[in-house]
């Protein structure tokens, strides 16, 4: 398994998380039913507005699924950021991960790595973190 | 009285993969009760203690039942149920 993004798409998700330094930033990417396919990137509010939570608002929730179902799309990607850690997934996110056909993608924008970023994807499966493959396409 | 109830991929294991199910009850607390009587351990999943986990939202039509009241929310004949986890992590 592994995740095929676009540039475009990780640099969007990379900008987004410097724009909302220091609070962890999220989003997702949709796809069509079952193709797997990452072709919409729809970043969303951290409700939590944390530097070390985040959680889309449950209003926003809703919303993002009725749309995913109207659009015949699925959540083909959950990303969130980082901010003082590595891009690894954290107890919470393991223990949170709600959706076992999705890519979690974590980012790293901790400042011992500035400039650089760490961008990777896991499956969380049953809290089991399996890392994956990223392939960046252009 | 049978009320919609949409599940989430995570919990389709108990429904036999069934993206909605009918169930029955006056209230948020009766619809899980039913829910569970028919798909048993998927009660455990959407209760800690007695209470909604933190991390599972439910909407009964298109409002957080947090806003409802909670497990004493009401349903009604034609309302619709949405089980949803939230995105959430640190």
């Amino acid at each position: 398994m592994s995740l095929i993004i676009s540039r475009a798409f990780v640099d969007a998700i990379v900008e987004q998380s410097r724009t909302e330094y220091p609070d962890e930033c999220c989003g997702v990417i949709l796809g069509p039913v079952g193709s797997g396919k990452a072709s919409r990137l729809k970043a969303m509010v951290n409700a939590a507005h944390s530097p070390t939570f985040y959680e889309f608002d449950p209003k926003d929730l809703l919303a993002l699924y009725r749309e995913v179902d109207e659009q015949d799309e699925e959540i083909v990607v959950i990303y969130h950021s980082h901010t003082e850690t590595e891009a690894y997934p954290s107890r919470t996110d393991i223990a949170y991960a709600g959706e076992p056909g999705a890519h979690y993608v974590l980012v790293s924008s901790r400042k011992e790595i500035a400039p650089a970023i760490e961008f990777r994807s896991y499956r969380i499966i049953d809290g089991v973190v399996t890392e994956e493959e990223v392939s960046i396409t252009d | 009285m049978s009320i919609e109830v949409r599940i989430p991929t995570i919990l389709r294991p108990f429904t036999k993969d069934q993206t909605a199910v009918a169930a029955d009850g006056a209230s948020l607390s009766a619809l899980i009760t039913n829910l569970d009587s028919q798909f048993p351990g998927i009660g455990d999943r959407l209760l800690e203690n007695g209470a909604l986990r933190r991390f599972i939202n439910i909407y009964i039509n298109d409002e957080d039942v947090r806003f409802l009241g909670g497990l004493d929310a009401q349903i009604i004949d034609g309302d619709s149920v949405t089980i949803l986890p939230a995105v959430a992590g640190g």
